[in-house]
């Protein structure tokens, strides 16, 4: 399984409970689309770290790297190159 | 408390018979438990649950005039009763009992509908003129006493509780999913809406009369404030703390008259430390305290409590609740509370009213309501940080101030997220539910759970529409002032004093009492600047000057604690889940009920189980869940 489908299929899981693709597109704003709250992006910090034994930085804990389906996966490949 | 039932005809002309009216106060045992009373005549039946508080032997109800032409079934107390008969006595009214609800019926005779603003009290009223065959339905200003009515078959159907007009009523019941919607946004229907289709509440402040087979409604009362600077009060704020004081002790006092022994509920928060200190210091009523702690030290409240105790030298009972109560208690709590609920703080509110009842106690005294009044919300130190924000809203240091207002926030990990969440609306602060979006927001994201169905049902927004129930001079009002309205008329008024108290209360025939809910101080209060209600962040600080001098400084400095009780621990543990929370949650009923989606609800149970929900969606998320299915399977299901 890709880093991709890992990552959607968490948050599709664990956010909108479903495992309707169409729910979610890789570009979404996890923040503009009411997704995941303050307390959700810890529940994400802790999934990068079980599933790509990624470290976040308290400095990486930015939109940029965190707020998409996309960005996620740049971060992790970014991480685990 | 008691509870009230009546059926006023308005066109059909089936006769109303006692066995009927029994059969809706039958339901209300619990309000009612010393005694029961009916009036019937041609087109009218009015009914009476007692809880003896004032006025022992004679206090039977219905109580009628002096010609038996006006009688009235009443919920509730009128504290300035004393006073209010003295002066209809020297009018030339003639009494057969010593209770407050008899000075209702004489005020009537002299007043008409205006009686009502006559009154200090909390209540629901049925009051029936036999000359003008008129029905007078009214509740007290900010809805501390429910009542509920419907219309059917020619009728009018009013109760204190929707269970007694179910207990009569010849139709199936059913949800109503615009207030299940509202519900899952503000934390409760926006009145008059409830969770049953087609039966409604009395809003607070409001006056029914059902005279010539028409119904109409009238706002007597509601929370006013300045429109302009210069129509706050331009007292010093010395003066307006003396004010406060003076208020304070009188509402208090007038809230110990009773014919049973009087308690007080002691949180150890600042408004029952102040409470409690005022019954002390300008009563003779010996002190007699009641409070609830948690297994959970970060919910636990019991070292303030504690200091207290020893401060007043009171006598003091407490209860510890545990995870296990709260789920063992929930099933009857939402018989209670008669609708879904997003947390699980009712159960414990209602274990702290089983102490109360078994120490004997019928009456409390509760602090509820100065957070509303005063200012010391921790929402409305939010929106005032955020409305400094939305000034600059490119600032990276104005958000900071969400430290102290949160100091348990770590603003240097996931910044921009928490800023995201109360950035909220930041671009339109001018937004008149500006200071409530971002909870509403939060909350809302519990309707992801909708089933197709019901999201197919629901055309429009909950938020789009809420501006539709605001006073039209709420524009001109100060920003402090919307948000202090917006709490008062949404969750105060839909949850925290019906779900979470009268309910929880009558649950075990306690009355609650609330001296900061008393209208002359909410009158005054809301003439007060926002600047003296919080000193730049310091909530109730016209309180906190007002009261100082009777309280531990401790008291006074300490971080305010917000009430809260176990969610998702409560029915998920390592032991496993009772039950009725397996059976309710089962993708059959879930399925078979039709609120929620099914595989939804089942992956939410697979990331509990995971301990992976941890969040404010999931947890409120699961309750708004388990209490929907609870309430169907209770009123909709088994509804006999």
């Amino acid at each position: 399984m890709s880093v991709e489908e890992k990552v959607r299929g968490y948050i599709l899981d664990n956010f909108l409970f479903t495992d309707d693709q169409s729910e979610l597109s890789s570009e979404d704003s996890f923040m503009e689309k009411g997704i995941i709250d303050s307390s959700g992006i810890l529940e994400v910090i802790f999934f990068l770290g079980e599933e790509f034994k990624v470290q976040v930085e308290d400095d990486e804990m930015v939109p940029e790297n965190l707020d998409s389906v996309n960005n996620l996966v740049a971060f992790v490949e970014k991480k685990t190159k | 408390m008691c509870g009230i039932a009546g059926i006023c005809n308005i066109s059909s002309s089936e006769s109303i018979t006692e066995q009927k009216l029994a059969a809706m106060i039958d339901m209300l045992y619990h309000r009612g438990p010393d005694g029961k009373g009916f009036y019937v005549s041609q087109g009218i039946g009015l009914g009476h649950a007692r809880l003896s508080i004032i006025d022992l032997d004679t206090g039977k109800q219905p109580i009628h005039n002096e010609d038996k032409t006006v009688w009235v079934t009443f919920n509730g107390e009128i504290f300035n009763y004393i006073e209010l008969r003295d002066e209809l006595r020297k009018k030339g009214h003639k009494f057969y009992t010593t209770t407050d609800t008899e000075v209702i019926v004489h005020l009537y005779e002299e007043y008409g509908d205006g009686f009502v603003s006559h009154l200090n009290g909390q209540f629901a009223i049925g009051l029936w003129d036999t000359k003008r065959k008129k029905l007078v339905l009214v509740r007290d200003r900010v809805g501390i006493v429910p009542l509920f009515y419907k219309q059917e078959a020619g009728s009018l159907i009013f109760a204190s509780e929707i269970k007694a007009i179910l207990a009569v009523t010849n139709e199936k019941p059913r949800l109503n999913p615009y207030a299940l919607d509202q519900l899952m946004t503000f934390w409760s229907p926006v009145s008059p809406n409830t969770v049953f289709q087609d039966i409604y509440e009395l809003s607070p402040g409001q006056l029914l009369v059902l005279e010539n087979g028409k119904i109409s409604k009238s706002n007597y009362w509601d929370w006013q404030f300045p429109e302009s600077e210069d129509e706050y009060s331009s007292a010093g704020v010395d003066d307006l703390a003396d004010k406060l004081h003076e208020l304070l002790v009188d509402a208090t006092k007038i809230r110990l008259r009773s014919d049973v022994p009087v308690g007080a509920y002691l949180s150890g928060g600042l408004d029952s430390s102040v409470l409690t200190s005022l019954i002390h210091h300008y009563s003779d009523v010996p002190l007699r305290t009641f409070s609830i702690g948690f297994e959970d030290a970060k919910l636990d409240e019991s070292s303030y409590q504690k200091e207290m105790i020893k401060h007043l030298g009171a006598d003091h009972s407490t209860i510890k609740c545990s995870n296990s109560d709260i789920a063992d208690n929930f099933q009857k709590t939402i018989w209670h509370t008669e609708s879904p609920v997003l947390r699980t703080a009712p159960v414990p509110m209602s274990l702290l009213s089983g102490l109360v009842h078994k120490q004997n106690y019928k009456v409390v005294l509760t602090g509820e309501g100065s957070d509303e009044v005063l200012g010391g919300y921790d929402i409305f130190k939010e929106a005032k940080i955020r409305q400094f924000w939305a000034r600059n809203p490119q600032s990276k240091f104005r958000p900071i101030l969400l430290k102290r207002l949160y100091p348990y926030l770590d603003l240097s990990k996931g910044q921009a997220y928490l800023q995201n969440f109360f950035g909220t609306a930041i671009q339109t602060p001018d937004l008149l539910w500006f200071s409530h979006l971002p909870r509403w927001e939060t909350t809302a994201r519990c309707k992801d759970f909708f089933s197709s169905d019901m999201k197919a049902q629901l055309n429009n927004d909950a938020i789009d529409r809420i501006a539709e129930t605001f006073p039209s001079s709420m524009s001109n009002w100060h920003a402090f002032n919307r948000s202090q309205y917006i709490e008062a008329k949404s969750l105060m008024g839909g949850y925290l004093l019906c779900s979470q108290g009268d309910r929880a209360l009558m649950s075990n025939s306690v009355e609650g009492r609330f001296p900061f809910l008393d209208h002359r101080i909410i009158e005054f209060a809301n003439r007060v600047h926002p600047k003296h209600k919080m000193k730049v962040l310091n909530e109730k600080y016209l309180l906190k000057k007002a009261e100082s001098r009777y309280l531990p400084k401790s008291i006074i400095n300490r971080y305010k604690q917000p009430y809260r009780a176990p969610d998702i621990p409560a029915f998920f543990s390592s032991k496993g889940s009772p039950e009725y929370v397996h059976a309710l949650l089962s993708k059959e009923k879930i399925a078979d009920y039709g609120y929620f989606d099914a595989n939804r609800v089942e992956r939410l149970i697979k990331k509990i189980n995971r301990g992976m929900a941890i969040g404010y969606k999931d947890n409120m998320s699961l309750v708004g869940i388990l209490s929907t299915q609870i309430w169907h399977h209770t009123f909709i299901e088994n509804n006999n």
